[in-house]
């Protein structure tokens, strides 16, 4: 079969291999801007500079404070994550009761002001963040090989995805989420905090972003720019799932890193755009996202 | 305006007089304002412990306004509201359902993202002695055969056993029912009318809002009659069929 | 179409109190200020740099056009750089490559910027609210990944050396003094032109969507429409700004077409104030010049358009003019 298409398996799997670590930081993100975005109506446009700061907080973990991969992947969610839920009280809940763009502009500008500060200090090449040794090294899969790390990336991704998306789906927790999503109010009325679930919501959604900035570190080097063009790419995956769905989230993002990756094969070129493209095409057909809720 | 308020007196006067104990829930001179709009203009009633109690009027009275006044969900609102002798008047949403008092909108805000037992298991226990899940059962019994269905997916009257429902598991003492037999077949609507008489049996507190008078009378104490945002008058439940036509003209029947 | 979370009307650029006047002819106090406008226009390059200026003067073309859209139709556009750049790139490339005049190296520059503008509106316009941002914003970044493959952009190089020609084939604008005076009349032009469609019962339907989208649809109006004919408009304007701007500077480049352009263009709007009619005109000659001030320090200038969008989100909504303006009880 693969001599009908011509491409060695080593270099198909290996780029679908790339396609899905791509798409599951797709999908981890999209995934913390939906759940934002349903209960705080509010796009988090600081979500790379969020997923960046994650990586650069592991990045100062290692080298500031000797402290390694493992223990970044617990630290800097909950560090991150408590930095999201002092920007939530202290600028964004300020704009509820406004349009949502505006909380769309002053995301925008926090996101300005982490990359500049970071930039600032550490420059615009990358900082290198080595694979922590447990991972180092590969599996010879025959028609391909496969760095552990990369299968860690995708492992670990799909297990918080899923996690995620069980505890929204299928616990107590969740079903007061999904009901202040549809209805804060009446939510307020049975005597549930929502205005602090909601700022929970902001820092659990922070801290995802963060996890999937550790989980990048070693991946991608650490700078600055890392979360600037991801975070484009992540809105166009967000409007081709629509934010309805905890799950549709999840497969959209895979599913599109996946896709480009086998673009990569085929007609690189394309590769920077076809996730545009698609989202072009949903647009004329299924304007609501393919998981989206309405019409 | 002054006979108004004179009646307006007289209504709290007669609610003491036939107290002779400190009523559980005190509404004095309520005024709340929807955005722009003043709906309410000093509503005054009183709820003594164990009452079933009717806010009657017609569309747009503010019988609404009233129970969401209470509830503190309205934000721009005025008087004093007080409930076991605590002010609620300026207490958010969340504070006043843990204080006791549980609301039953007239929506009934069943959420569809949630099933039956989710949306039955949702509002918190806010105090203790509220009602086990068997006794709910016991009452609404189609509810344990639709555990698993998603929300909206049940039949009018219901969700209306279920909005019901789920707040009595809370251990509030007095209910707010927003027009509860809104909508629902004759048959539904007098199992609601025995499930509150068995909810007084129990002791609860009630406060309804209702337009249907005759569905009232078979459940309530007393009635209330709000008229453009005020309290007007009070008729007790035995008292009914001697004033059934100064009701019909305030309902606009 | 739109689902439960797009809010269609939007109050995002309500920030003007005043109705929109519909009497024929300009109220006194804008006359006043756009004569205003062309006498310091006319004076400034005996003071100024003269290429400071018209940096200026194409910035606040472009942010009129981009207000056009979100203080009067309501619709953030968050890629509005796809038409300044692909506008740039194609007046520098007709002028340089075609050897066309400026002003129909310009022209091109504008044509390509309204077929982009029509192609991206058409879809775009399919989702509201923050998802219309967020499309807009994913398809400028479709422009910019062309832009850095295409090889008539020249990639990271840009279009360098692009030439400043004569104009209708006679007068030479190889001086910043002769330029400068034919981007005044484009800028200046361009701003009374955005100033009339506002001011036309074609801008009374506008504000009529943007404050109640639903009510301007039961009473009959294909909103669709208008929103699709703003969009191309306020292209077309960004588009004309952006081709000017490659003959002043004689350079088509990446930042062109850069997301941070798309942001700046924003911000420009935001701090001078949206939806009145000479906000973007302050706002763009105050970014521009706290660019030129703070030009070395790099990443500094990041943080500080940072904060501004932060401080003026939560404080000062209304923007510079719109401050005035309520002080004044004008619309300006």
């Amino acid at each position: 079969m693969f001599e009908l298409i011509g491409i060695p398996p080593q270099a198909l799997f290996g780029q679908l291999l790339l396609g899905l670590i791509n798409g599951s930081f797709y999908a981890i993100l999209s995934l913390g801007l939906a759940v934002i975005f349903g209960l705080l109506n509010i796009i988090n446009f600081a979500h790379g500079a969020q997923y960046m700061l994650g990586a650069f907080v592991a990045w100062m973990l290692l080298n500031y404070l000797g402290i390694g991969y493992w223990w970044a992947l617990l630290i800097v969610p909950l560090v991150v994550g408590a930095f999201g839920i002092v920007l939530e009280r202290l600028m964004i809940a300020r704009l509820y009761h406004l349009d949502h763009l505006y909380g769309l502009l002053l995301t925008f500008g926090l996101a300005l002001i982490i990359q500049g500060l970071l930039r600032n200090q550490y420059g615009i090449s990358g900082l290198p963040y080595s694979i922590p040794p447990q991972l180092s090294g590969g599996q010879n899969l025959g028609f391909m090989f496969l760095p552990n790390y990369r299968g860690w990336v995708v492992v670990a991704s799909l297990i918080v995805c899923v996690g995620t998306w069980f505890v929204i789906e299928k616990t107590r927790l969740g079903a007061y989420l999904r009901a202040a999503t549809e209805n804060p109010t009446l939510v307020g009325a049975f005597g549930i905090n929502v205005p602090r679930m909601i700022t929970l919501t902001y820092g659990f959604g922070v801290a995802l972003a963060a996890f999937a900035g550790v989980l990048a570190a070693p991946v991608y080097s650490v700078n600055p720019n890392m979360g600037a063009d991801l975070i484009i790419v992540v809105f166009a995956v967000v409007v081709i799932g629509g934010m309805g769905s905890i799950l549709g989230s999840i497969v959209t993002g895979f599913s599109l890193g996946l896709i480009e990756g086998l673009t990569k094969v085929f007609y690189p070129e394309a590769s920077s755009v076809v996730i545009f493209v698609i989202m072009a095409i949903v647009l004329l057909v299924k304007p609501a996202g393919l998981f989206g809720r309405a019409a | 305006m002054a006979s108004l308020s004179g009646a307006e007196a007289a209504v709290a006067t007669k609610t003491a007089d036939a107290a002779g104990s400190a009523p559980l829930l005190s509404v004095r001179d309520l005024e709340a304002w929807y955005g722009e709009s003043h709906v309410l203009h000093g509503v005054t009633f009183d709820v003594r412990a164990g009452e079933v109690v009717t806010l009657l009027g017609r569309n747009g009275a503010g019988k609404t306004t009233t129970l969401k006044s209470i509830m503190g969900i309205l934000p721009k609102r005025k008087g004093s509201v007080t409930f076991e002798g605590r002010e609620m008047m300026h207490l958010p949403a969340r504070h006043v359902a843990r204080a006791g008092i549980a609301f039953c909108p007239e929506e009934r805000g069943i959420f569809a993202s949630l099933d039956v037992e989710e949306n039955l298991m949702l509002p918190p226990e806010v105090k203790p002695g509220g009602m086990s899940v068997e006794q709910i059962f016991e009452l609404f019994p189609n509810l344990k055969e639709r555990l698993s269905s998603q929300g909206t997916k049940l039949s009018g009257g219901e969700q209306q056993m279920l909005a019901i429902g789920r707040i009595l598991r809370t251990g509030a003492k007095m209910l707010l029912l927003d027009e509860p037999t809104e909508g629902l077949a004759p048959v539904i609507i007098q199992q609601i009318g025995r499930t509150i008489a068995r909810l007084k049996e129990e002791g609860f507190t009630i406060v309804l809002v209702e337009q249907n008078f005759r569905f009232a009378s078979t459940v309530a104490d007393r009635h209330y009659v709000v008229e453009q945002g005020k309290v007007v008058d009070m008729i007790q439940n035995g008292e009914l069929d001697a004033n059934i036509g100064k009701i019909e003209a305030y309902l606009g029947v | 179409m739109a689902d439960a979370t797009d809010t269609g009307n939007t109050g995002i650029a309500a920030q003007q109190a005043g109705a929109i006047p519909t009497a024929p002819g300009m109220p006194r106090h804008h006359a006043a200020i756009f004569l205003a406008l062309l006498a310091a226009g006319l004076a400034a390059p005996f003071f100024l740099y003269p290429v400071f200026v018209m940096k200026v003067m194409c910035f606040a073309l472009f942010a009129c056009a981009f207000n056009l859209l979100l203080g009067y139709t309501g619709l953030l556009s968050f890629g509005h750089a796809a038409y300044f750049g692909s506008a740039s790139y194609v007046s520098a490339h007709a002028a340089k490559v075609w050897g066309l005049p400026p002003e129909l190296a310009i022209l091109c520059g504008v044509g390509a910027a309204v077929v982009l503008g029509l192609a991206i509106g058409a879809l775009a316009i399919r989702r509201q609210g923050i998802y219309f941002a967020m499309v807009t914003l994913a398809f400028a970044q479709m422009v910019f990944f062309f832009s850095v493959q295409a090889p008539f952009t020249g990639g990271e190089d840009g279009i360098q050396a692009v030439p400043r020609g004569h104009l209708f084939g006679l007068i030479s604008l190889r001086s910043d003094f002769t330029l400068y005076f034919v981007v005044l009349a484009i800028a200046l032009g361009g701003m009374l032109a955005i100033y009339r469609i506002i001011h036309s019962p074609f801008g009374q339907v506008l504000k009529a969507i943007r404050e109640n989208e639903p009510r301007a649809v039961s009473l009959g109006y294909r909103v669709n429409r208008y929103k699709l004919a703003t969009f191309v408009l306020s292209a077309g304007f960004a588009g004309l700004a952006g081709a000017t701007k490659a003959i002043v500077f004689q350079l088509a480049s990446l930042t062109d077409v850069h997301w941070s352009m798309s942001g700046e263009v924003v911000l420009m709007t935001l701090i001078g104030g949206m939806g009145t009619v000479f906000g973007p005109l302050v706002g763009a000659a105050v970014i521009v010049t706290m660019q030129n001030y703070l030009a070395t320090m790099g990443a500094w200038v990041t943080i500080i358009q940072g904060t501004i969008f932060v401080v003026t989100v939560l404080l000062f909504r209304e923007g510079i003019v719109g401050v005035i303006a309520k002080w004044m009880k004008r619309t300006l």
